[in-house]
């Protein structure tokens, strides 16, 4: 049945804006949240904080530079499992029609996104810190690799499927094999979405700290070896955050701001090349 | 001279369904042949059995022969893309490469043979020539060849099936998605092509078969009803059902 105009009018305004209300509500936790973090950690921000280790207990200053390059070595060797692992599952799933495999795989895959990254953690501990017999970053570097793997399998999967049947027919009908196909015409059109999905995969587990606990485990020193624990920011915020020394938070709240940022960032990038040929 | 393709009793599918029925068709070198019939009839299938591209389609099956030539493009241990780099293909709708310039576009299927620099420059000028299209991009061979019109990039898209030398030419419905511009244009090149290849055209367009082929076909529901010349087809249709189509009963 249909209602008066001037009702529907009414409700029309109505419905706008309480949609308008709900934004605004969603948008409120986010931005008290980057405010917050620039407020409290904007103090510990000097170009020092960038370039020092941390100082013991007592002294002022230091900084969170093995934090940085840790985690920096840790996005590297996440990135080299989860990247190519992810790429080839993708393309996989997308490329070569497996079928019931294919729905197996896509499923297995939704239930890897889902597992808590605590427990990919114990996994690792258990695979490879307790057999190696010790903390170290290659054991971190796994655990984040895993978490990487089933969101570059979809973004990947994704982005091939969006491009269109008919490019790979016309490849195929120039007499190209299924892997010139591939390599030529469809994953060209695809890397813009693809280089987003690995971005923001990056993004996610810039900041995953549960898994770090008991596979990197921190280190106060500096240390770029595989087989010795190493300091991460988010291991690093979890220590300091969590210590009874004022100094120490106020470097928490600094080094969360530099975390928020890169992630920020890459999100930002992810976005920009992903539009700048996403036609 | 070219060479002519000779279908013999081909059958195609989509898992269960059967969508070509005992297909029995010459087709005569440096001539067009034009495919015509309603939609749904299987005239695209038909074009798609030729170069084997109807099996990329999962649960797409064929029977029969298709010999070019000599070769039966359906005998066992013949390679599906030695075979279509032998016979080219221009789609209904214009699909250039999109990540590839003009010229990449039109040497695409020259790069898959591994041919060099110099002769890569020349075949690609010769197929853009040939296509009527180099005047028009000449000046802009680096360019995306999506920023082309759609008329234009239908001519690209010729020029890529051209430039490996085939020695059949399949269009299917290749000026369905253009202006009548554009449209005169696609026919002109066919009626130029035919003196260096044989071509196979499926139109949903009667007029256009009757400007164009030397040869019509005419199917409905996956069978081949008529075969001939197409004066005869379009004047003195023989079965009463391609009578009914021509004048425009159905379809």
């Amino acid at each position: 049945m249909l209602h008066s105009y001037p009702f529907r009018k009414l409700l029309n305004r109505a419905v706008t804006v309480l949609m308008l209300l709900a934004v605004v509500l969603a948008l409120i936790p986010l931005f008290s949240i980057l405010w917050h973090t620039f407020e409290r950690g904007w103090p510990a921000i000097s170009p020092t904080f960038f370039t020092h280790l941390p100082k013991p207990v007592g002294e002022t200053g230091g900084g969170i530079a093995n934090a940085l390059a840790g985690t920096g070595l840790l996005i590297l060797l996440a990135s080299s499992i989860g990247v190519p692992f992810g790429l080839l599952v993708g393309i996989y799933l997308a490329e070569f029609n497996p079928g019931g495999l294919g729905t197996v795989v896509r499923f297995l895959n939704d239930v890897l996104t889902g597992i808590p990254s605590i427990v990919t953690g114990m996994f690792v501990y258990s695979l490879l810190v307790l057999t190696m017999g010790g903390f170290s970053a290659l054991a971190g570097g796994v655990a984040l690799g895993l978490i990487m793997i089933p969101t570059v399998t979809r973004s990947t999967e994704e982005m091939l499927k969006m491009v269109p049947t008919s490019l790979r027919e016309a490849s195929l009908a120039l007499g190209a094999t299924k892997t010139q196909t591939i390599l030529r015409v469809v994953l060209p059109a695809a890397i813009p979405g693809i280089l987003t999905g690995i971005m923001l995969a990056v993004a996610r587990v810039a900041g995953e700290t549960a898994p770090l606990l008991f596979t990197a485990f921190g280190n106060r020193f500096w240390s770029l070896r595989l087989d010795q624990p190493i300091a991460a920011l988010p291991l690093q915020i979890f220590t300091y955050a969590i210590s009874p020394y004022r100094d120490w938070q106020t470097q928490a709240w600094g080094a969360a701001l530099v975390l928020v940022t890169l992630v920020l960032v890459l999100n930002i990038v992810a976005r920009l090349v992903f539009h700048r040929d996403g036609r | 001279m070219a060479q002519g393709m000779e279908i013999r009793n081909l059958s195609a599918w989509y898992g269960s369904q059967q969508v070509l029925k005992e297909i029995n068709l010459p087709v005569s070198p440096n001539q067009v042949t034009a495919i015509i019939g309603p939609s749904g009839c299987g005239k695209s299938t038909f074009v798609r059995t030729l170069n084997r591209l109807h099996e990329i389609i999962p649960g797409a099956r064929v029977s029969g022969q298709v010999f070019l030539g000599e070769v039966d493009l359906y005998a066992p241990g013949v390679d599906p893309v030695s075979i279509r780099r032998r016979i080219g293909m221009v789609f209904q709708k214009p699909n250039p490469f999109p990540t590839m310039s003009i010229f990449e576009n039109a040497a695409a299927g020259l790069r898959l043979n591994g041919v060099d620099k110099r002769r890569l420059a020349e075949q690609v000028e010769k197929s853009l020539k040939l296509a009527a299209l180099w005047d028009e991009v000449s000046n802009r061979l680096g360019q995306s060849g999506a920023a082309l019109s759609g008329g234009q990039q239908q001519r690209l898209c010729l020029a890529r099936a051209l430039a490996v030398s085939p020695e059949i030419l399949l269009m299917d419905e290749p000026a369905s998605a253009l202006d009548p511009a554009a449209t005169l244009k696609i026919e002109d090149l066919i009626r130029e092509l035919k003196k260096e290849y044989t071509i196979i055209v499926v139109t949903h367009n009667m007029q256009q078969a009757a400007r164009v082929a030397d040869q019509t076909a005419f199917f409905l529901n996956g069978e081949l009803v008529e075969y001939g010349p197409s004066s005869e087809i379009f004047t003195r249709p023989k079965d009463r059902r391609t009578e009914d189509y021509i004048t425009g009963r159905f379809g």
